[in-house]
């Protein structure tokens, strides 16, 4: 009965619809004319096409104005100070001491290669940082989500604390609080083991490679390729005939017992360590992290550790609840449970802010200029007071950070575009 | 968060001991947790106690509170500051009666601020507790005049407005009054300098973030394009690269006869910095909007422009106020970075009174943290302020 009634009224609809159609044939054949309208009839200053193309010029016009009027300004007053806007003084000897460096320098090297130590020390510091900061806030993110109140109560106080904090005081208490009023070297705190903790920094056990080193590190190579290989074809062997095959076992096995085999293999111990051992003035040997790489560390750890645990809270968090259930439902244990279903999609949700977070973390690394660590900023300021050459230096200061961000935005998209796919 | 968890809390437990046995010992890896927190609790609290009231030596701050407040801004002027802050508690008053909401929080914030000055156990003089007090008074009395025909919007509104004029003049002074002498920006300090930076920075970036995301939503190539290449631009570098690019680099794209004083150059690199960012708040904003409200508007027979200020941004804004609140806070915090182009706000004053005194040298820890502490109460309490603000708009959100 209902159905007899739906029809008719849709043919009846399709009836009432046809003089529409027909006006819009009619009003497609006139198209034409309608084009002609807009040239004749409409005045030029309503045409809609005029107006955009003065709207642009204009705009065009205003900011190449400026543009031209900044940069015939600072071409001028360069010429007033005697300094050319090239970039020939790149090869003249920087002449700054710098307190460390990831490649070997001293001040009779050119400012590019000054410049050169200044991005390697930003991204040692935010390379490290990024690990570090990683593991502390998922730490905390999941004391946070504990059942556990007290636990939950302690990372909801780091976190709102650390937040509501700039950056820039909590550097200054680590460096000039904690890391400069630590002990001078004679009487430096020994952690358990060779690990020493000083006023000049800490001194750490360092590993330093022997000859046979290259031997062992093809074993090492093998080693990860083959448990990659295996843990992919047993994955899939398993996923196929339903029959437990221990993938991740099987992988971390050969990932074990081959580096170790291979340690014996070559001959000659392939790493040997190195302890710092007190001299006269200072500690020599071992790894060695300054007061101002440490305390930049610290900030920005501690810091950035708190943001991302918000960010890999609210990743959890968005995994609907029926997902908890219906995996436990199905008789997944809780740490399956959390493996299996919950990571996977809360990692959609963690993934963009977290990666953003990363290039918070690499732009805050400038405030390194303020504890003394030579980091790009660092450098770049160096060397504007030096050679006076503000503008290219800022430049390429500018253009380095930039290149930081775009390969982060363009990590970002691929990403996006993968989980997209996997959705679909 | 705090708030949400507010309303979805369960009802009061049955009892404290049952309580206690869910959420503290319902495993036996939770009795564990819990012990091992409850020694790390104890540790550090006991520590951290210990430190603050027996070993730290607060005379550096106790002794430089004036300092902290304003800098080097002459001492028989301070009054000129202290009223500046009247006013705008007034102002707050009178918006509490007039808006309502969680403007009344501010108010009240600012009204507690005031009071908790009366009664700090420091050595002040009368004439810094009678402010205190008098800042509740006015937010009173504010309050009351809402209650009268100048409680309207629009007045509050021009008040506000008129606020911004009667502050500068406060602050720098006027030429000819004899009782308003100049007073140069170099001799502003502390948290007055902090909060101008953060106020100037967001009030001024405001309408260039307006303007930046209307012009990268825009449909002419030439503008979309320069407007993106600004705001993708200053948001890939750090803002000390743009602080320090104001403080050296701008004189040089001046002519040489345009002097600009340092505070102001780092107000231009707050501003510009802060204005890339809240033009992509304000494209969130504008994003959000149905495009049948522009649809409507054009059948309603409104031009362009018509559409865009009056359909457009009154929601648009409305909807990004707390994504605002959050960039104050940030910007807030962000002010510090001014120390690295030498100006004396909060840290960098710390760092002065460090070095002002051979036997504070060693006191670092106190000054920092008691900065981090004013820091800390001001952004938590902002952004307390901001998660009720967003509430209140959420509830009237169609």
């Amino acid at each position: 009965m209902e159905v007899m009634e739906a029809i008719e009224r849709g043919r009846t609809l399709a009836t009432n619809l046809a003089p529409l159609r027909n006006m819009a044939k009619v009003k497609m054949s006139q198209d034409s004319r309608i084009h002609v309208l807009t040239h004749s009839g409409t005045p030029f200053w309503r045409d809609d096409r005029v107006l955009k193309a003065i709207a642009q010029t204009i705009s065009a016009v205003v900011v190449v104005g400026f543009l031209i009027f900044f940069v015939g300004n600072v071409i001028r007053a360069a010429n007033a100070r005697g300094l050319g806007l090239g970039y020939g003084f790149l090869g003249q000897a920087a002449g700054m001491p710098l307190g460390e460096s990831v490649i070997p320098y001293d001040p009779a090297k050119s400012y590019a290669y000054a410049f050169l130590v200044g991005i390697l020390n930003t991204l040692k510091a935010a390379l490290v940082g990024i690990v570090l900061t990683t593991l502390l806030g998922v730490i905390v993110a999941l004391g946070r989500l504990s059942p556990n109140w007290l636990v939950s109560k302690i990372a909801a106080v780091y976190v709102e604390v650390i937040r509501n904090v700039p950056l820039l005081v909590q550097l200054f208490v680590w460096y000039f609080a904690v890391y400069q009023k630590l002990p001078p070297v004679k009487n430096s705190i020994q952690w358990p083991g060779p690990v020493y903790l000083s006023q000049r920094g800490l001194y750490l056990p360092a590993p330093v490679p022997n000859a046979t080193f290259g031997a062992w590190a093809i074993f090492v190579g093998t080693a990860i390729l083959l448990a990659g290989v295996l843990y992919t074809v047993l994955i899939r062997y398993q996923l196929e005939t339903g029959r437990t095959t221990y993938p991740a076992l099987t992988a971390g096995a050969v990932l074990l017992v081959l580096p170790v085999v291979g340690w014996f293999l070559v001959g000659e111990r392939p790493l040997t360590t190195e302890i710092p051992v007190l001299d006269k003035f200072n500690f020599v040997g071992g790894l060695q992290l300054t007061p101002e790489y440490a305390a930049l560390l610290s900030g920005l750890v501690v810091y950035t550790g708190a943001f991302i645990a918000e960010v890999v809270r609210a990743g959890i968090l968005a995994v609907d609840r029926g997902q908890f259930e219906a995996a436990r439902a199905l008789g997944f244990s809780p740490m399956q449970v959390l493996r299996l279903v919950v990571v996977p999609q809360a990692m959609r949700v963690i993934i963009p802010p977290l990666i953003s977070q990363y290039l918070n973390l690499t732009k805050n690394s400038s405030l390194a200029v303020a504890v003394g660590y030579p980091d790009l900023f660092y450098v770049g300021r160096t060397m504007t007071n030096q050679a006076g050459r503000a503008v290219p230096v800022f430049v390429m200061i500018m253009a380095t950070y930039l290149v930081f961000s775009l390969v982060t935005s363009a990590i970002m998209n691929v990403y996006n575009r993968r989980i997209q796919l996997v959705e679909r | 968060m705090n708030a949400t968890s507010a309303i979805r809390r369960p009802p009061a437990p049955p009892g404290a001991v049952r309580w206690i046995k869910k959420n503290l010992l319902s495993t036996w890896y939770n009795v564990l947790l819990t012990l091992v927190a409850l020694i790390f609790v104890f540790f550090v609290s006991r520590g951290v106690l210990r430190w603050v009231f027996f070993t730290a030596n607060w005379t550096p701050i106790t002794s430089s509170l004036k300092l902290f407040a304003v800098g080097q801004f002459p001492p028989d002027q301070v009054w000129r500051v202290g009223t500046a802050v009247l006013l705008v508690s007034f102002l707050f008053g009178l918006s509490w009666r007039v808006w309502g909401g969680t403007v009344g929080t501010f108010a009240l914030a600012l009204a507690v601020g005031g009071a908790a000055v009366a009664v700090l156990p420091f050595e002040l003089s009368s004439g810094v507790r009678l402010w205190g007090v008098a800042n509740p008074l006015l937010v009173g009395v504010g309050y009351l005049v809402g209650r009268t025909s100048l409680g309207k919007p629009r007045w509050a509104a021009l008040g506000w407005a008129l606020s911004f004029g009667g502050t500068t003049a406060l602050l720098t002074g006027v030429r000819g009054v004899s009782w308003l002498p100049r007073v140069e920006t170099g001799l502003w300090g502390g948290l007055l300098l902090t909060f101008l930076l953060a106020l100037v920075g967001i009030v001024a970036s405001f309408p260039i973030g307006v303007l930046l995301a209307l012009g990268r939503r825009s449909s002419l190539p030439v503008l979309k394009l320069f407007c993106t290449l600004f705001i993708e631009i200053v948001r890939g570098v750090p803002l000390v690269t743009i602080l320090f690019m104001f403080s050296v680099i701008l004189p040089l794209f001046l002519p040489e006869d345009v002097r600009v004083d340092r505070v102001l150059r780092a107000m231009m690199g707050m501003t510009l910095f802060a204005a890339a960012y809240m033009a992509e708040n304000i494209r969130g904003g504008l994003q959000a909007i149905p495009s049948g409200q522009i649809e409507a508007a054009k059948a309603v027979g409104l031009n362009g422009l018509q559409t865009t200020v009056l359909i457009v941004l009154p929601q648009a804004l409305r909807m990004v106020i707390p994504a605002i609140v959050g960039q104050f806070i940030a910007l807030f915090m962000d002010t510090t970075l001014a120390v690295i182009v030498g100006l004396v706000e909060l840290l960098q004053i710390g760092r002065a009174v460090i070095q002002s005194n051979p036997e504070w040298l060693m006191l670092d820890m106190e000054v920092y943290l008691f900065i981090g502490a004013v820091f800390w109460v001001f952004t938590y309490a902002m952004s307390y302020a901001s998660q009720r603000l967003e509430q209140t708009l959420g509830v009237g959100r169609r």
